[in-house]
């Protein structure tokens, strides 16, 4: 039978990181997602799954715990909103480096610097174009969801022992807090010793089982020729992901003249501006990417072809937009939307300036 | 010249390179304490039989090549971020001996707030802080740890406190967190030195596997280098100079 629980989107992180076999989770409290650990505490998953649960005295402390149980072969994660994700920058640019797989939750506020509590999309920069220092991509999942929320914590475990890389899941303050019904998946048991000494016998540092050679965890080479031929190994891996895993949706493109392009909860609020504007008899579609890194280009590249324009929607001053343009071409107009500073545009903001910006100027 | 007959036997042996050292020339300057804390660290491992079990974490500085010189599984970590990383290792691997190494910029400057937290949470691992008063991979600058008057890169007319404040004595700050076990201060610079410093690291791995808490060994170290002098007269001047504000002995525990 079905499990359908009533979640925030925080709980479903925590729901998913323990039925997921997530082998630990370190954090600290930040709000708008102070909820995970929370949840996590009163789950007492040590009880059953034997999963850790540690809350760190910073995010500093917790990315770097993170990539000490990552070095060891485990399931790991932490979450996070975005003054807390800037710290963990470096952290994330070693476990890119040392090549570790670990999960980080992103549930967005509004900033620059400590900003507002409430929510925002403003850190779609700092996810998908600078994590932190170096050459290194993290592969970014954007739930629209409560139920998104939850499975997407079982995806980029995933994705992330597949590519050994980071996967962040970039959600935001509306989808970490509001409460849907959510279909818990059944638990899968945590992955035993034995078989992390199989599937990542080749490099975690466990413990020289057996007399095997000893595996050495680390992002330092000092020789510019084994760092550059490190680099493009690193780009190799980068393209076999932006080859396989592009994940979109899309909302009556076929025909549409114009297309509404929102990732989490602009996106939702988008469908709704789609529907406000085809009952007035303009031709709307939305494109929705889900993976933002990687980003699904080609799809914009193609709409470009045939649309009459392009509107982003997202709650900041404007970041998604030059990925927008940048695969629309110069034939197409790409303009951008979007309340921030933890405001939240309502549909008929948007419309509104769909109207003004797009089917106004070109119909 | 008189000829001898050597027979080499195992039982003829009285000393030998430790199987848990590789056969990697080390990287540190002629003099250093680093190479002698790794000999005796890898010597622990071997006499405790967990070369198999064991997993090191080597920090940004000096020893961050740590790794290419004792025969075990280690780990990288981020400047300052040891103690932190190796929490969750243990934690996650409760089986397991889990040690950092660190020097005092990163133990005492940069890592200070994970230092103390893992402390301050009873973390069962060991950390081993070599203190050698100045920064030697970034070529001799001031630390945390150097003393009042000491002439380093960043102090050129010697360490003013009004300035830089006073040598940070961690040692016996740790020494009074409830979830610290066992805190010594050694050094490594004469025969008798190096046989109590094994004994406290050997303790201290005893206690990790123990699971009594957290075990804090720190080592009062030289770097000729960065102090300008030559290993002998830095032993001297570490005698003189480093021991009055960094005594040795047991802590706690």
């Amino acid at each position: 039978m079905k499990e359908i629980k009533l979640l925030k989107g925080n709980e479903a992180v925590a729901m998913a990181a323990i039925r997921c076999g997530c082998d630990g989770y370190f954090g600290y409290p930040i709000t708008p997602q102070s909820e995970i650990l929370e949840t996590l505490m009163s789950q007492k998953p040590w009880e059953t799954t034997g999963m850790v649960v540690l809350q760190a005295e910073s995010e500093t402390a917790a990315i770097n715990m993170v990539y000490g149980g990552a070095a060891t072969g485990k399931r790991v994660m932490t979450s996070s909103s975005s003054p807390g994700i800037s710290l963990m920058s470096e952290g994330l640019s070693y476990l890119a480096g040392a090549e570790l797989p670990c999960v980080v939750v992103n549930v967005s506020r509004g900033g620059p610097g400590l900003g507002t509590i409430q929510p925002a999309q403003s850190d779609y920069f700092q996810a998908v174009k600078a994590g932190g220092h170096g050459d290194f991509h993290m592969i970014v999942l954007a739930p629209a969801s409560v139920q998104e929320m939850y499975d997407f914590t079982q995806l980029a475990f995933d994705l992330t022992f597949k590519y050994l890389n980071p996967v962040m899941v970039l959600a935001d303050g509306v989808i970490g807090q509001m409460m849907e019904k959510v279909e818990l998946s059944e638990g899968k048991p945590r992955v035993d010793d034995e078989s992390i000494q199989r599937e990542c016998g080749s490099w975690a540092a466990t413990g020289r089982v057996g007399g095997r050679p000893r595996n050495i965890v680390t992002s330092v080479e000092l020789d510019p020729d084994i760092q550059e031929a490190f680099n493009h190994i690193l780009a190799a891996k980068y393209a076999r992901i932006e080859q396989d895993e592009v994940r979109y949706e899309t909302f009556e493109c076929e025909d549409a003249d114009f297309v509404l392009v929102a990732y989490g909860s602009s996106a939702r609020i988008c469908r709704r501006v789609m529907e406000m504007a085809r009952e007035e008899g303009f031709k709307v579609g939305l494109f929705r990417p889900i993976t933002l890194y990687p980003f699904p280009g080609d799809v914009i590249a193609r709409l470009a072809e045939r649309v009459k324009g392009f509107l982003a929607v997202e709650m900041s001053m404007g970041q998604l937009v030059e990925d927008v343009r940048l695969w629309a071409g110069r034939n197409v107009p790409a303009e951008h939307y979007g309340r921030c500073g933890g405001a939240i545009h309502s549909p008929d903001e948007v419309y509104n300036a769909l109207k003004s910006k797009l089917i106004d100027k070109i119909k | 010249m008189a000829q001898f007959e050597v027979e080499i036997k195992p039982e003829n042996l009285v000393y030998g390179k430790s199987p848990v050292l590789t056969d990697a020339p080390m990287h540190f300057c002629p003099g250093c304490s680093h190479g002698t804390i790794h000999k005796i660290i890898a010597e622990a491992i071997d006499e405790l039989g967990l070369q198999e079990r064991a997993i090191g974490l080597s920090p940004v500085g000096c020893s961050v090549l740590a790794y290419n010189y004792i025969d075990i599984d280690w780990v990288q970590a981020a400047h300052g971020r040891a103690a932190a990383a190796a929490s969750a290792m243990k934690r996650l691997n409760p089986d397991r001996l889990v040690f950092t190494y660190q020097g005092d910029g990163d133990l005492a400057a940069i890592g200070t707030g994970e230092t103390i937290h893992a402390c301050n949470r009873g973390e069962n691992i060991t950390i081993i802080y070599v203190n050698n008063a100045i920064y030697g991979m970034t070529g001799g600058q001031m630390a945390p740890t150097t003393l009042v008057g000491m002439k380093t890169m960043t102090t050129p007319d010697g360490r003013d406190p009004k300035l830089h404040g006073y040598p940070f004595v961690v040692s016996d700050m740790l020494a009074h967190l409830p979830g610290v076990c066992y805190v010594t201060r050694q050094s490594v610079h004469t025969a008798a030195n190096v046989r109590r410093a094994k004994k406290a690291i050997r303790k201290a791995f005893e206690n990790s596997m123990e699971g009594k808490g957290l075990s804090f060994v720190e080592m009062v170290a030289t770097c000729n280098s960065g102090w300008k002098m030559s290993p002998t007269a830095a032993n001297q001047w570490m005698e003189e100079n480093m021991f009055p504000v960094y005594p040795l002995g047991d802590i706690k525990g």
